[in-house]
C-alpha cells in the first residue's frame, strides 16, 4: 500500500501538468505569475484601445466618431482597466515569479488561494467589459466613481461595476496577504529583513497599503449599492447623507491606491540601476525607510484630490504641507538612483534604458504633482489636462516603464531565452518618444485652460491635440512590437546563461534560466 | 503550514475586516468632525430654544431657496434679506406651490454660510424639520422661527441661510413607467 503512493508521489513532482488544466489549475507560483503577466497584457491592449477611442475622438474639435455618452463610457473603463486589469496584475504576476525566488522559498505561502486570486480577476473584468452591452449602456461616471453620478444617475449597470470591484478587490486582497505570509516566513535561513532584495521589500510595503485600503474601497462600493437598491442615505443629501463623503472615503482608498502602484516599480528600477551599473545600489537603508515613509505619508493627504470641493483654510494648508512632505523621501530615493549610477560602468540594455527613462520621466510626473500639491495653483489646475498629463506621467513612463523593464531584465531568466536586443532598443525608443508626444503637450493645453473628461474642446486647442493624438496612435501600436518581442523570446533564442547579467545579484540568478518548474525545495543558505 | 504563518494570516485577515468596518465607521466619524469643527454649514435639524437677550448687534441675513435636480414646485423666500439683531427670535415664510396634478412629498435640506456661523443658529420651529405633503396645485407658506446667537464671530456681517427641497415622494414604479410610455406616445402622436 505505502509502496503505491510513494511510487505516485514520485511521478508528482516532476513537472507542470499537460494542456490546458495545468493553468486552470495550477498551484505554482511561476505558472499563476506567467498568468497574471499575459492577463494584465490582454488587459492593457484592452485598456489601450479604448484610449484609442478617446485620442482618436480628440484629435479634432467637434465630435467625429463617438457619442459624447460612449465616450464617457470609454473614458471611465479605460481608467478602470488600466489600473486595476493591467498595473495592478502586472506587479501581481511580477511578485508571483521574483518573490518566492528572492527570498529563497520553495512556493508561495498559500498556493491554492494564489489560484483563486487570479482566476477570479477574469470573471470580474468579464463582468465589467459586459456591462457595455446592456442597456443604459457600461460606467460612465469616470473611474474615480464620484456619487451622486454613480449613485442617483448611474446606468443600471452600476450594479454590476460594483460586483466586479467587489471581485477585483478581493483578489488583490488574497494576493496581498499571499505576498506578506511568504515574506514573513518563508525566507531563506541568513536572510534578515534589512538584506531582502528592494523589489521584495516594494511589495512588502505594498501588500500592507493593500491589506489597509482596498477594503476601504469594498467599503466605498458596499455603501454605493446600499443607496440604489436599499434606500440608505451615505450620499444622498434629501436623506441628511453628504456627496463629499463619498469623495472622503473614495480618496482614503485613492492615495494609497497610486502609490500601490509606483511602489514596485521602485523596487525594480532599484535592481535594474544597480545591475547595469556594476555597483551595489546606493543606500540600500535609506530606499527602505524612504518607501516606508511614502507609504505611512499616503494616508494622511487624501483630500488634495479636493482641494476645490470647499475645506477649510487649516485643513487645505495641512494637506498641502502633507503632499509636499512626501517630496523629501521621494528624492532620497532619486538622488540614490542617480548616485548608483554616478562613476559606474554603465551599459544600456533595454532594461537599463526603460529605467532611466522612468526615472527621468516619474521625476517630471512627481514635479508636476509638487505643482498640484499647492493650493492655491491647484484651484486652477483642477479638472484640466495639467492633471491627465500629470497623472500619464507617473503611471505611464512611470509604471508601466517599470513593467516593461521588469520583463526585458527577467525574461531570459523565465524563458531561458535572450530577447532581442536590437529590437527591444527600438521598442524602447519609439515608447519614450511617442510617450512624450503624446503627453507633454497636454501640460500646456491644461495650463491654457482645457478640462479633462469632455469629448469636445475649444478651437485654440486643436493643435496639441492633434499631436498628442498622434503620438498616442504610435504608443499603442509600438506595444504590438513588445508583444512580437516577448512572443519571439518564448521561442527561442540566444541561451541566457543562469546570472544573464554581468553585475546581477541576488538568489534568482544563482537557479538555472529557465528555472526548474519547483525552485529552492531545500532552503540556499544565505550569508 | 507552520504556526507563525498561521498567525499572519489571521492577523491580515481581522486587519482586512477591521478595514472593511473602519470605512462604515467614517461616515460617524464625518459627522462628528464637521459638527466639532462646524465645516460643512450644517444646522442642527431639531428645535432648541434659547433665551433672548438684548446685547446684539445688527446683521443681514439673505434667505436662498434651490430646487433639487427637476423638483418642480415653486419654492422661494417670502423676504429674501432681512436686518435683524443677534439674541432675538425672528420668524419668516417660505411660498411653495406643488404645480403638478399628483400629490407629492418633499424635504427642504438647510445649509448656512460661511459655516461657522452654523453653530451661532438656533431654529425653535422650521419647516425643515418635517417632510412636506401638498395635494395637487395646494400652496403654502412654510414658517422658520430662529434666532442668531450674540457670539456669533464679529468678523460675519451678513449670513446666508440655503434651503433646498428634495423630491421624497414614494412613486410606484410601475405606475411611473406607464406614464413615462403613455407620455412619449403623446409626443410621437403630436409630431
Amino acid at each position: 500500500m505505502s509502496a503505491v503512493i510513494e511510487s505516485h508521489d514520485h511521478d508528482h513532482h516532476h513537472g507542470p501538468a499537460k494542456g490546458l488544466t495545468r493553468w486552470l489549475f495550477t498551484t505554482n507560483h511561476k505558472d499563476i505569475g506567467t498568468l497574471y503577466l499575459w492577463f494584465s497584457f490582454l488587459m492593457f491592449l484592452v485598456g489601450g484601445a479604448m484610449a484609442m477611442v478617446i485620442r482618436a475622438e480628440l484629435f479634432q474639435p467637434g465630435m467625429q466618431i463617438v457619442q459624447p455618452e460612449f465616450y464617457n463610457q470609454m473614458l471611465t473603463l479605460h481608467g478602470l482597466i488600466m489600473i486595476f486589469g493591467a498595473v495592478m496584475p502586472a506587479f501581481v504576476g511580477l511578485a508571483n515569479w521574483l518573490v518566492p525566488m528572492m527570498v529563497g522559498a520553495p512556493d508561495m505561502a498559500l498556493p491554492r488561494m494564489n489560484n483563486l486570486s487570479f482566476w477570479i480577476l477574469p470573471f470580474a473584468f468579464f463582468v465589467l467589459l459586459s456591462s457595455l452591452f446592456m442597456e443604459g449602456g457600461a460606467p460612465n461616471f469616470g473611474w474615480t466613481f464620484y456619487a451622486p453620478l454613480s449613485t442617483t444617475y448611474a446606468p443600471p449597470s452600476v450594479t454590476f461595476f460594483i460586483f466586479s470591484v467587489h471581485i477585483m478587490g478581493a483578489s488583490s486582497i488574497m494576493g496581498a496577504i499571499n505576498v506578506i505570509v511568504t515574506i514573513m516566513n518563508m525566507r531563506a535561513p541568513g536572510m534578515t529583513l534589512m538584506k531582502m532584495p528592494l523589489f521584495v521589500w516594494s511589495w512588502l510595503i505594498t501588500a500592507y497599503l493593500l491589506i489597509a485600503v482596498m477594503p476601504v474601497l469594498a467599503g466605498a462600493v458596499t455603501m454605493m449599492l446600499m443607496d440604489i437598491h436599499f434606500g440608505t442615505s451615505f450620499f444622498n443629501a434629501a436623506g441628511g447623507g453628504d456627496p463629499v463623503l463619498f469623495q472622503h472615503v473614495f480618496w482614503f482608498f485613492g492615495h494609497p491606491e497610486v502609490y500601490i502602484m509606483i511602489l514596485p516599480a521602485f523596487g525594480i528600477t532599484s535592481h535594474i540601476i544597480s545591475t547595469f551599473s556594476r555597483k551595489p545600489l546606493f543606500g540600500y537603508s535609506s530606499m527602505v525607510w524612504a518607501m516606508a515613509s511614502i507609504a505611512i505619508l499616503s494616508f494622511v493627504v487624501w483630500a488634495h484630490h479636493m482641494f476645490t470641493v470647499g475645506m477649510p483654510l487649516a485643513a487645505e494648508l495641512f494637506f498641502m504641507w502633507a503632499t509636499m512632505l512626501i517630496a523629501v523621501p521621494t528624492g532620497v530615493k532619486v538622488f540614490n538612483w542617480v548616485a548608483t549610477m554616478f562613476k559606474g560602468s554603465i551599459t544600456y540594455e533595454t532594461p537599463m534604458l526603460f529605467a532611466i527613462a522612468f526615472v527621468v520621466l516619474f521625476t517630471i510626473g512627481g514635479f508636476s504633482g509638487l505643482m498640484l500639491a499647492i493650493t492655491p495653483a491647484d484651484f486652477q489646475y483642477h479638472d484640466t489636462y495639467f492633471v491627465v498629463a500629470h497623472f500619464h506621467y507617473v503611471l505611464v513612463p512611470g509604471a508601466i516603464f517599470s513593467i516593461m523593464a521588469a520583463v526585458y531584465y527577467w525574461i531570459p531568466k523565465w524563458t531561458g531565452n535572450m530577447y532581442d536586443e536590437r529590437l527591444g532598443r527600438l521598442h524602447f525608443w519609439l515608447s519614450f518618444v511617442s510617450v512624450n508626444v503624446t503627453f507633454f503637450p497636454q501640460h500646456w493645453i491644461g495650463l491654457a485652460g482645457m478640462p479633462r473628461r469632455y469629448p469636445d474642446y475649444a478651437l485654440q486647442f486643436a493643435d496639441w491635440n492633434m499631436v498628442s493624438t498622434a503620438g498616442a496612435f504610435a504608443f499603442g501600436l509600438s506595444q504590438i512590437l513588445f508583444l512580437f518581442i516577448v512572443l519571439k523570446t518564448v521561442r527561442g533564442g540566444k541561451k541566457a546563461t543562469s546570472q544573464v547579467w554581468e553585475g546581477a545579484e541576488g538568489l534568482e540568478w544563482t537557479v538555472d534560466s529557465p528555472p526548474a518548474y519547483h525552485t529552492f525545495t531545500t532552503p540556499p543558505k544565505v550569508s | 503550514m507552520n504556526k507563525s504563518a498561521k498567525k499572519t494570516i489571521k492577523v491580515l485577515g481581522f486587519t482586512v475586516f477591521g478595514m472593511f468596518f473602519f470605512s462604515f465607521a467614517l461616515v460617524p466619524l464625518y459627522d462628528v468632525f464637521c459638527e466639532v469643527t462646524g465645516l460643512n454649514g450644517k444646522v442642527a435639524l431639531e428645535s432648541t430654544n434659547i433665551e433672548e437677550v438684548d446685547t446684539g448687534r445688527e446683521i443681514k441675513l439673505q434667505f436662498i431657496s434651490h430646487n433639487n435636480e427637476e423638483m418642480p414646485w415653486i419654492f422661494k423666500p417670502s423676504e429674501e434679506v432681512l436686518d435683524v439683531k443677534t439674541g432675538k427670535y425672528y420668524t419668516t415664510t417660505f411660498y411653495v406651490k406643488n404645480v403638478t396634478n399628483k400629490e407629492m412629498t418633499a424635504q427642504a435640506i438647510p445649509s448656512v454660510a460661511p459655516s461657522n456661523a452654523a453653530s451661532h443658529l438656533s431654529k425653535l420651529e422650521c419647516f425643515c424639520f418635517n417632510q412636506q405633503t401638498l395635494k395637487p396645485g395646494e400652496e403654502a407658506l412654510l414658517p422658520v422661527k430662529f434666532l442668531v446667537d450674540t457670539d456669533l464671530p464679529n468678523n460675519i456681517k451678513s449670513v446666508a441661510m440655503s434651503y433646498t427641497i428634495f423630491d421624497i415622494t414614494d412613486y410606484d414604479k410601475q405606475e411611473l413607467a406607464m406614464q413615462m410610455n403613455h407620455d412619449s406616445m403623446h409626443s410621437e402622436e403630436s409630431h
